[in-house]
C-alpha cells in the first residue's frame, strides 16, 4: 500500500444466478436484475424516460414496453425483473414491443413543443434520441398543444419549462427518494399534470442541480447554463471536485478554452451519479480576481508585476537567513502538498508546516497522526453501505461532505441504517438521516462521548462506524475520547475533513512532526525512508518537531520568512492576528490562484493552477485516491509543485521534482510505514462555562471558491441562531426575535429559531453573509458567548 | 327470473339504517357467531361461496383474504365506497339504507383476516351517505359492535370513515390507499400486491362495500344458501342499479345469471314504448351491447362469451333518442378529467382522444378520424398503469363496432341534430 | 376568518384519528375549505406544520383532488352532473339554463358571491338522474324548474332541503360535515322510490325470501 494506492473493490455477496432469453439470446444474470438493465447487458437499447438506475422503478413513462411470454400486455422493462426461464421479446424481435413503443412515443411526442433549435437539450437529449429510435416520421397531433407559461423558477438556480417535461417524475422523485428535499411535486392531474414548487418554499437543495442532470428532456436548466452552449461544441473531461472531501468524480465540459458547466460523473463506488451544487456550479472562481503574472514588492513597498525569473529569485532570495514556516490551505492535491512538504524540509530545513487552515489542536494533530495518516482506507463508502450503525460526532454530513450525506441517507431509507449524532441540535439534515440526536452543547462532545449511555454502547460493534468532523479540534478531550470509544468498542472510526486537500496534505506530511505515510519525524527509519523517497539523505531533514499554525502565529517575531501556499487568513481560528503576524514575518511568500488577503502584504507572489488547468489527486476522505487530467490543455498555469521546483532550483536545492507524473511515482516509491506511530493523544475534557457557540460551515457559504455564481449564491440557507426553548426563554426571546452573540471580539446580530436542542448553546453558521464567525467574533466551535435579545428585527 | 331482494330486503323500513331496524332483522347475529369461529374457517367459508368482488373485477373474495400473510405486522381491512364509475350506484344506496350490514361485515372479514383496524373510504361529494356512515359507525360504537374486546370475545376493531376529495382514480385500490395515506391519489407499482404490503406498508384487503356487506349474510346461511343464487362460476346475488330509459330506474337485486330483458321488465319496460338502443352490463368501463344482448345472463363467463364485461352489474340503458356518439364523447371526457396523469399514453392518449370525439360530436371531424381513434385506442389499451387506461380504451372500438355510421355522419353532421337532445331527457325535464 | 386556534385544535384531533399523521390530510383540506372556502396557502402551511412536510407536499395533493379549489368560492356550491347519462338525461338543459341564469360559468362564482358553479361528473346517483348538488347535497331527478326554484328560495334566504332529507347549509358547513365533525343533520328517511323500486317490485311479484333468511 502506497498513499495513493486505492482500496480493493468491497466484496460482494454470492448472489444466486438466473437465465433469462431476451431476444432469442440466453443471459445469467444476478436475480433481481431488472429487464432493462439485463437487455443492456446484452447492448439492447429499449426506450426510457422514467427510468434511472438509482431511484425506485416507476414505471410511468411507458417507453419501454416489452413481450414476456405468457404475459397477455406489454410490460414496461424497467420495472420487471428477470425470472428464470423468463422469455422477453424487445422491440428488436417483437413486432408488439415495437408498437407499443412506437405509440407510447407518439404519445410522448404529441404536447411537446419540439422546440429543440432552442432547447438546452438539444444534442443530448434522450427524447430526441429515443424519437430517432421509434418516433414517427409525421406527426398526426393536429390539435393545440397544451401550453404552459414559460418558464418557471423552482429555484434561483433551476429553472422548469414545464410545457417540455414529459412527467416522467424523475425530478421530483430525486428530490424526495434520493436528496431527501420534497420541495418540488408533481401538482394537478390528467393532462394538466406538472411539475411545480409551493410558492413559499423554492427548491432550494443542496443537491437541486442533480435534476437537470437527469432530466430526460429539456425542462429543467440552470440559470447558470442555460443558453450557454450547445453539447456538440463542447469537450469533456473528466474531474475531481476540489471542494470537499468526498472525492466526486465530476465531468467539466470545455467550450473554447472555458468551462461551460461541471456535471456528476458516474462513479458507484464514490459519488454514484450525485454530486452536489457546490461541486456543480462553483467554478466560477477562477474568472474573477485572477492573479496573471509574478508579483514582486518594490523597495517602495509596491506590489508589481515581475518576469518568472526575477519573482522566482527574489523569492529564493528572501527564503534564506533565519527559521522559516509553510502555511498551506486545505486544497492541494497529494502531487502539491508532497512537493510543499519536501520544500520545507529540504530546502527550508523547517518542520514549522502546517495545512489546517482554521481553527486547530495539538490534540487534533496528534490523533491524525495516530490515527489517521497512513493508515489506508479505514473506512470506505461501501462500509456504510454495510455498516450496523453509524455514530456522527462533531460532523454534520450534508453541510460538510454531501455525498456522504447521500450515502448515509440511501443505507436509511433502503435498510434503516441506524444513524446518532453527538451534535447540538437536530439539523434539516441529520433529520433527512433520522438520526437520534444526543444534544450537546457546543464544548461538551468529550464528556458526552465518555458517558454515552448502554445502548448506545452495545451498537458500537466492529460493524459500526463513527465519522468524526473538524469541528472537535477546538473541544479538548473529543478526539481522545473517539479514539478510545473505539478502541473500546471495536467500531471503526473515520475522520472526515471538510476540504478536498485535506487528507492528501496529512499524507504528505504537512504537519509538524509528521513525514508522509504517518512516519514520525523523530524516527531514524522514517527519515531514512522518505529521505529515500526524496532523493536526499536523512540528516538533511529536520531533526526537532516543528510548531503548528497556532504556535506560528504566536512567536511569529521569530521568523525570516513564511511561505503561504492558498492559506486564507479568515479561515483561521483569528484573522486578525493571523494577519498581524504575517505582518511580521519579514518576508512573505505567497503561492495563489487569486488575490486575497496575503497578497496585499506579500513580497512575492506566485501565481498557481487551479484545477481544472492542472492535472493531480485527491485523497477523499476515505482516503481513495481521485486523480484527475488537466481539463484546460491550452492553460500554461504552472502547479505549486512546479513552482516550487523552480524556487528550489534557484536555491541551489536539488529537490528534483517536475511534473505531476513524476510526483506520482515519487510518492509510490514509499510504502506503507511499519513502524511506531506518533503518541495519541489522551486528553482530558474539559467543563464548559456559561453559553458557548456551536457552529459549522454550511455546504452554501461565503467561502471564496463558491464565487462567481449569483444564482447559487442565492440558494444559500438564510442566517439564523438556533437555541433551545430553554435558553431563548432565558434571555427572553422567541422565534424570529434578534439575538445578538457576542464576544469579546465583536457580535454577530441573527434571528433566533426555536429548535430541540442542548442548552446554554447557540448556533451559527460560521461563515455566511451577516455571520462571518471568525472574523466577528474571533470563535471557534465550544467558545464561550455572551446572548443577549437584540433590539426590534 | 325472478327478483330476490337479500340486502335490500328492509329498505322499506324507516329506521333500517339504524341498529335497532337492522337487528330487527337478525342484524350482528353472525358477527356473533363469527367471533367464536377460527378465522381461517371463515376464509375457508368465503372461498367455498365463491363470492367474488363486486367492485368490478370479480376477484374470488376468500382467495384475496387468503393472501394476507400472518407475521406479527398490523393488518388492515380497507372498504372500497369511492363509487365514481358512471353508472355506478349501489354502494352509496347500501350505505344509506344499510350500513350495518356493511359494519358488520367488516367486523367480521377483519376478524378472519386478523385486522383490528379497518378504514371505510367514501367518496367526499356524497355528505349524506358519509353522514350516515359516520352515525351508523357511531352507533355501533355505543352498541357494543365496535371498539375494543367486542362483547367479550377479546376480539377488537376500529373502523374510521375517510372522506375522499374528488378523483374516480382512487376507486382503484392502490390509488385508494395513497390517498388515504394523504398522498397524491395515483396507483402504486405492484408488486407488491396490498395483501403483502398495502396501507402504511402492511397486509390489507381491499373491498368494496357490496362484497363486504354480502358477508353477515353468507356467514348466517351458508355456503349452499349462498351458492343457490347465481351460477357456479358466478354464484349469488347481486344489487343492480338500472339507470336510463327504462319506466322505473332504481336498485334491483337479483340473482347473478339474471338477463337484461327480465330486468328491464322489472323496470316498468322502456319508456314510452322505446326501443333499445345500446347498453352497458356494468359502468362505462366495459364494452356496450346493443338489443341484440338482451338475454345474456349477467354472469361474468356469459358476459365475457359476449365481449362485454359484469363490472359494477349497474346497467345503463339508452334508446334510440340517444346519440352514441355524444354519449361516448362525454365519456371519454370523463375519463380525461379524471387520468391520474402518471402515465403517458392514459394522459397523452384521454387528452388527444377527447379533442377527436369532441369535433365528430360537433360535426367537424375529419377525414380518417375513425381510424386514428381506434389507432390511439390501440396505443392506450393495455399499455398504461392501471385499469383506467384501458377503461377510457373501451367505449370507442365497442361503439364503433355497432354504430359506425353515426361516427362517420360526425364528419359532417353534429350529434344534436341527428339526435335532438330533448329526445333524450327524461322527467319534466323533457 | 382566519385559520385560529380551535380550526387548528380540529386539525390535530383529526390527526389523532389515525395510526399515521399524513392519513388525516384529506379531511383536514376539508376543514380548512369549511373556514376559508378553498384552500389557501395558509391553509397548506397549516396543514404542512401540523404533518411535518413540506408545503409543496400538501400543495400537491390538494391540487389532485377536485373538490379542493385554490380560489375563492360563493356561499352556495351548485353542482350539475353532465356525465353521460345526467347530462342526456336533462342535465345539459339545467346547465345551460344556470348558466344563463346566473351569468357564470364552470368554476366561477356570481358577481353577488352566491354561488360558484361547477360541471361535475358522475356522483353515483344515476338512478336518480339527472343528478344537481348544491353544496354536495343532492337535487335528485331535478328539472330546470325544480333546479330554478332552489336557487330563488337560497336567494331568498328560505330553509332549502335537499330530496334526500338534509338541509342545504352553505358550502363552509358541509366541508367541516365531510371533514369529520357532526352535524347532526342524519335523520330519516332511509331511502326513496329509485332505491325500493327493486323492494316493491319484489313484493308485488311475491317473490321475497322468508324472513329467516334476510
Ligand atoms: C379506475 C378504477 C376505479 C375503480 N373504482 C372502484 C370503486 O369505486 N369501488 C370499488 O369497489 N372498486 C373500484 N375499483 C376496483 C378496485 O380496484 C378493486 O378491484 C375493488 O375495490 C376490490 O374489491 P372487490 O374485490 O370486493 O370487488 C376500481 C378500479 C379501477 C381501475
Ligand atoms: S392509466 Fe395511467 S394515467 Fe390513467 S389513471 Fe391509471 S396510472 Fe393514471
Ligand atoms: S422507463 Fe419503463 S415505464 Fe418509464
Amino acid at each position: 500500500m502506497t498513499i495513493m494506492s486505492n482500496p480493493p473493490a468491497p466484496e460482494t455477496l454470492p448472489v444466486e444466478m438466473i437465465t433469462v432469453t431476451i431476444d432469442g439470446i440466453d443471459l445469467e444474470v444476478p436475480k433481481g436484475t431488472l429487464i432493462i438493465r439485463a437487455a443492456e447487458m446484452l447492448g439492447i437499447q429499449i426506450p426510457r424516460f422514467c427510468d434511472h438506475p438509482d431511484l425506485e422503478p416507476a414505471a410511468v413513462c411507458r417507453a419501454c414496453l416489452v413481450e414476456i411470454e405468457g404475459m397477455p400486455k406489454p410490460q414496461p422493462s424497467c420495472a420487471i425483473p428477470c425470472g428464470n426461464g423468463m422469455k422477453v421479446r424487445t422491440q428488436q424481435s417483437s413486432q408488439n414491443a415495437m408498437d407499443a413503443q412506437r405509440g407510447v412515443m407518439e404519445f410522448i411526442l404529441a404536447n411537446h413543443p419540439l422546440d429543440c433549435p432552442v432547447c438546452d437539450k438539444g444534442g443530448e437529449c434522450p427524447l430526441q434520441n429515443q424519437a430517432m429510435q421509434v418516433g414517427r416520421d409525421d406527426s398526426r397531433f393536429d390539435i393545440e398543444k397544451n401550453g404552459f407559461e414559460k418558464p418557471i423558477n423552482v429555484s434561483a438556480q433551476i429553472l422548469l419549462d414545464r410545457e417540455r417535461c414529459v412527467n416522467c417524475a424523475r425530478c421530483t422523485r430525486f428530490a424526495d427518494q434520493i436528496a431527501g428535499d420534497p420541495f418540488i411535486d408533481l401538482f394537478d392531474r390528467g393532462s394538466g399534470q406538472h411539475v411545480g414548487t409551493s410558492s413559499d418554499q423554492p427548491f432550494d437543495s443542496y443537491f437541486s442541480g442533480n435534476v437537470v442532470q437527469i432530466c430526460p428532456v429539456g425542462a429543467l436548466t440552470s440559470a447558470k447554463y442555460r443558453f450557454r452552449a450547445r453539447p456538440f461544441d463542447l469537450v469533456s473531461v473528466p474531474t475531481t471536485c476540489e471542494h470537499c472531501a468526498a472525492g466526486c468524480s465530476l465531468r467539466t465540459d470545455i467550450r473554447r478554452g472555458e468551462v461551460q458547466r461541471r456535471l456528476a460523473w458516474n462513479d458507484p463506488l464514490v459519488n454514484r451519479e450525485w454530486n452536489c451544487d457546490k461541486g456543480r456550479f462553483g467554478f466560477a472562481y477562477t474568472e474573477a480576481n485572477r492573479i496573471t503574472s509574478p508579483l514582486v514588492r518594490d523597495a517602495d513597498g509596491v506590489l508589481r508585476p515581475a518576469s518568472w525569473p526575477e519573482a522566482v529569485a527574489a523569492a529564493a532570495a528572501g527564503l534564506r537567513g533565519g527559521r522559516m514556516a509553510v502555511l498551506t490551505g486545505g486544497r492541494h492535491t497529494v502531487e502539491d502538498a508532497w512537493a510543499y512538504a519536501k520544500f520545507a524540509r529540504i530546502a527550508l530545513g523547517t518542520d514549522d508546516v502546517d495545512f489546517r487552515a482554521r481553527p486547530q489542536s495539538a490534540e487534533e494533530a496528534a490523533f491524525l497522526a495516530a490515527h489517521v495518516a497512513g493508515s489506508g482506507v479505514r473506512v470506505s463508502y461501501s462500509d456504510l453501505d454495510r455498516a450496523s450503525f453509524v455514530l456522527l460526532v462533531g460532523f454534520e454530513p450534508e453541510d460538510e461532505s454531501p455525498i456522504l450525506h447521500l450515502r448515509l441517507r440511501n443505507a436509511v431509507q433502503k435498510r434503516r441504517l441506524a444513524v446518532a449524532a453527538v451534535a447540538p441540535y437536530a439539523s434539516l439534515g441529520l433529520t433527512k438521516l433520522d438520526a437520534h440526536l444526543i444534544a450537546t452543547a457546543a464544548g461538551d462532545e468529550a464528556r458526552v462521548l465518555r458517558a454515552l449511555g448502554d445502548d448506545l454502547i452495545a451498537k458500537l460493534s466492529d460493524n459500526a462506524v463513527i465519522l468524526v468532523g473538524e469541528r472537535l479540534a477546538t473541544v479538548p478531550g473529543a478526539y481522545s475520547a473517539a479514539l478510545s470509544l473505539a478502541l473500546r468498542t471495536g467500531a471503526r472510526l473515520a475522520w472526515v475533513p471538510r476540504r478536498a486537500g485535506d487528507r492528501g496534505a496529512l499524507e504528505a506530511g504537512l504537519l509538524p512532526g509528521l513525514l508522509p505515510g504517518g512516519r514520525p519525524l523523530t524516527d531514524p527509519a522514517a527519515r531514512a525512508e522518505v529521505a529515500a523517497a526524496w532523493g536526499t539523505t536523512a540528516e538533511h531533514l529536520p531533526t526537532e518537531v516543528g510548531r503548528d499554525l497556532e504556535a506560528i502565529i504566536a512567536n511569529a517575531g521569530d521568523y525570516a520568512a513564511v511561505l503561504v501556499g492558498a492559506l486564507d487568513p479568515a479561515d483561521t481560528a483569528d484573522p486578525s492576528r493571523t494577519l498581524a503576524a504575517l505582518e511580521r514575518i519579514p518576508f512573505v511568500v505567497s503561492l495563489e490562484q487569486r488575490a486575497s488577503a496575503v497578497t496585499e502584504l506579500a513580497d512575492v507572489v506566485l501565481p498557481v493552477a487551479p484545477v481544472a488547468e492542472k492535472a493531480g489527486t485527491f485523497l477523499d476522505w476515505e482516503g481513495r485516491a481521485r486523480s484527475f487530467p488537466q481539463a484546460l490543455k491550452q492553460s500554461h498555469a504552472l502547479t505549486d509543485a512546479r513552482v516550487l521546483a523552480m524556487v528550489a532550483d534557484a536555491m541551489d536545492v536539488l529537490v528534483g521534482m517536475q511534473q505531476v507524473a513524476d510526483l506520482r511515482g515519487e510518492i509510490d516509491t514509499l510504502g506503507a510505514w511499519a513502524g511506531a506511530r506518533v503518541a495519541a493523544p489522551s486528553v482530558e475534557p474539559q467543563a464548559t462555562h456559561g453559553v458557548t457557540l456551536a457552529t459549522w460551515n454550511q455546504l452554501i457559504d461565503s467561502g471564496v471558491l463558491q464565487e462567481g455564481d449569483p444564482y447559487y449564491a442565492a440558494t444559500a440557507r438564510p442566517v439564523v441562531a438556533y437555541l433551545s426553548a430553554a435558553t431563548a426563554a432565558g434571555i427572553g426571546v422567541a422565534d424570529g426575535d434578534t439575538v445578538i452573540v457576542a464576544t469579546a471580539a465583536g457580535s454577530i446580530e441573527a434571528p433566533a429559531m426555536v429548535t430541540v436542542m442542548a442548552d446554554n448553546t447557540v448556533w451559527l453558521p460560521t461563515n455566511n453573509e451577516g455571520s462571518h464567525v471568525r472574523s466577528a467574533l474571533h470563535a471557534a466551535h465550544g467558545a464561550q458567548v455572551t446572548i443577549t435579545k437584540g433590539g426590534a428585527a | 327470473m325472478a327478483l330476490t331482494p337479500i340486502l335490500t330486503a328492509h329498505w322499506d323500513e324507516a329506521d333500517s339504517f339504524t341498529v335497532a331496524g337492522y337487528t330487527r332483522h337478525h342484524g350482528y347475529s353472525a358477527m356473533r357467531q363469527a367471533l367464536t369461529t377460527d378465522p381461517d374457517a371463515i376464509i375457508q367459508l368465503v372461498k367455498d361461496s365463491g363470492l367474488r368482488g363486486r367492485g368490478g373485477a370479480g376477484f374470488p373474495t376468500g382467495m384475496k383474504w387468503g393472501f394476507v400473510p400472518q407475521d406479527g405486522r398490523p393488518h388492515y381491512l380497507v372498504v372500497n365506497a369511492d363509487e365514481s364509475e358512471p353508472g355506478a350506484c349501489k354502494d352509496i344506496a347500501l350505505i344509506l339504507a344499510n350500513p350495518h350490514a356493511l359494519i358488520e361485515g367488516v367486523v367480521i372479514a377483519s376478524h378472519a383476516i386478523r385486522a383490528k383496524r379497518a378504514f371505510i373510504y367514501i367518496r367526499g361529494e356524497v355528505p349524506h351517505a358519509i353522514r350516515r356512515m359516520r352515525a351508523a359507525v357511531a352507533e355501533a360504537y355505543a352498541a357494543g359492535h365496535l371498539g375494543t374486546n367486542i362483547h367479550g370475545t377479546g376480539i377488537d376493531c376500529d373502523i374510521e370513515v375517510q372522506p375522499g376529495g374528488g378523483a374516480y382514480i382512487c376507486g382503484e385500490e392502490t390509488a385508494l390507499l395513497n390517498s388515504l395515506e394523504g398522498l397524491r391519489g395515483q396507483p402504486r407499482l405492484k408488486p407488491p400486491f396490498p395483501a403483502v404490503a398495502g396501507l402504511y406498508a402492511s397486509p390489507t384487503v381491499i373491498n368494496n362495500v357490496e362484497t363486504i356487506a354480502n358477508v353477515p349474510y353468507l356467514v348466517r346461511n351458508g355456503v349452499e344458501w349462498f351458492r343457490q343464487f347465481g351460477t357456479e362460476k358466478s354464484p349469488g346475488f347481486k344489487l343492480m342499479a338500472i339507470s336510463g330509459h327504462v319506466n322505473r330506474p332504481g336498485v334491483y337485486e337479483a340473482p347473478l345469471g339474471i338477463t337484461m330483458r327480465e330486468l328491464i321488465e322489472h323496470a316498468g319496460g322502456m319508456r314510452d314504448g322505446s326501443r333499445v338502443k345500446f347498453w352497458l352490463p356494468g359502468g362505462s368501463s366495459v364494452p356496450m351491447l346493443t338489443e341484440d344482448h338482451l338475454d345474456v345472463p349477467f354472469t361474468y363467463e356469459d358476459m365475457a362469451a359476449n365481449g362485454t364485461m359484469l363490472g359494477t352489474a349497474t346497467p345503463m340503458v339508452f334508446d334510440q333518442h340517444t346519440s352514441v356518439v355524444k354519449a361516448v364523447a362525454r365519456w371519454l371526457h370523463f375519463y380525461k378529467h379524471e387520468s391520474c396523469g402518471k402515465c403517458t399514453p392514459c394522459r397523452e392518449g384521454t387528452f388527444w382522444v377527447t379533442e377527436i370525439m369532441h369535433r365528430l360530436e360537433a360535426g367537424h371531424g375529419q377525414a380518417g378520424d375513425i381510424e386514428l381513434l381506434l389507432d390511439l385506442c390501440k396505443q392506450i389499451a393495455g399499455k398504461t398503469f392501471c385499469p383506467l387506461g384501458d377503461a377510457a380504451a373501451t367505449p370507442i372500438p365497442a361503439a364503433l363496432k355497432y354504430f359506425r355510421d353515426e361516427f362517420e355522419a360526425g364528419m359532417h353532421t353534429p350529434a344534436d341534430e341527428l339526435f335532438p337532445p330533448a329526445a333524450a331527457f327524461v322527467g319534466a325535464s323533457a | 376568518m382566519a385559520l385560529d386556534a380551535q380550526v387548528r385544535r380540529d386539525a390535530e384531533e383529526l390527526v389523532r384519528r389515525y395510526p399515521v399523521p399524513r392519513s388525516a390530510l384529506l379531511p383536514m383540506l376539508h376543514l380548512v375549505q369549511s373556514v376559508e372556502g378553498h384552500v389557501t396557502q395558509e391553509g397548506i402551511a397549516m396543514c404542512a406544520e401540523i404533518l411535518g412536510i413540506t408545503t409543496a407536499e400538501v400543495a400537491a395533493v390538494s391540487s389532485f383532488y377536485t373538490m379542493y379549489s385554490r380560489h375563492n368560492t360563493g356561499t352556495h356550491h351548485i353542482g350539475v352532473c353532465t356525465n353521460t347519462m345526467c347530462g342526456l338525461l336533462g342535465g345539459d338543459a339545467i346547465w345551460q339554463a344556470l348558466t344563463e341564469d346566473l351569468g357564470a360559468g364552470h368554476d366561477e362564482t356570481t358577481e353577488d358571491g352566491m354561488f360558484t358553479l361547477e360541471r361535475i361528473e358522475c356522483q353515483a346517483a344515476c338512478t336518480h338522474a339527472p343528478v344537481v348538488t348544491i353544496d354536495w347535497e343532492f337535487i335528485d331527478d331535478a328539472t330546470v324548474a325544480m333546479v330554478r326554484d332552489f336557487v330563488e328560495r337560497l336567494k331568498r334566504g328560505e330553509e332549502v332541503r335537499s330530496t334526500r332529507g338534509p338541509v342545504i347549509r352553505s358550502l363552509k358547513d358541509t366541508e367541516r360535515t365531510i371533514a369529520g365533525f357532526p352535524d347532526g343533520l342524519d335523520a330519516a328517511p332511509a331511502t326513496d322510490a329509485k332505491m325500493l323500486a327493486g323492494l316493491q317490485a319484489a313484493k308485488a311479484a311475491g317473490t321475497l325470501l322468508p324472513e329467516s333468511q334476510v
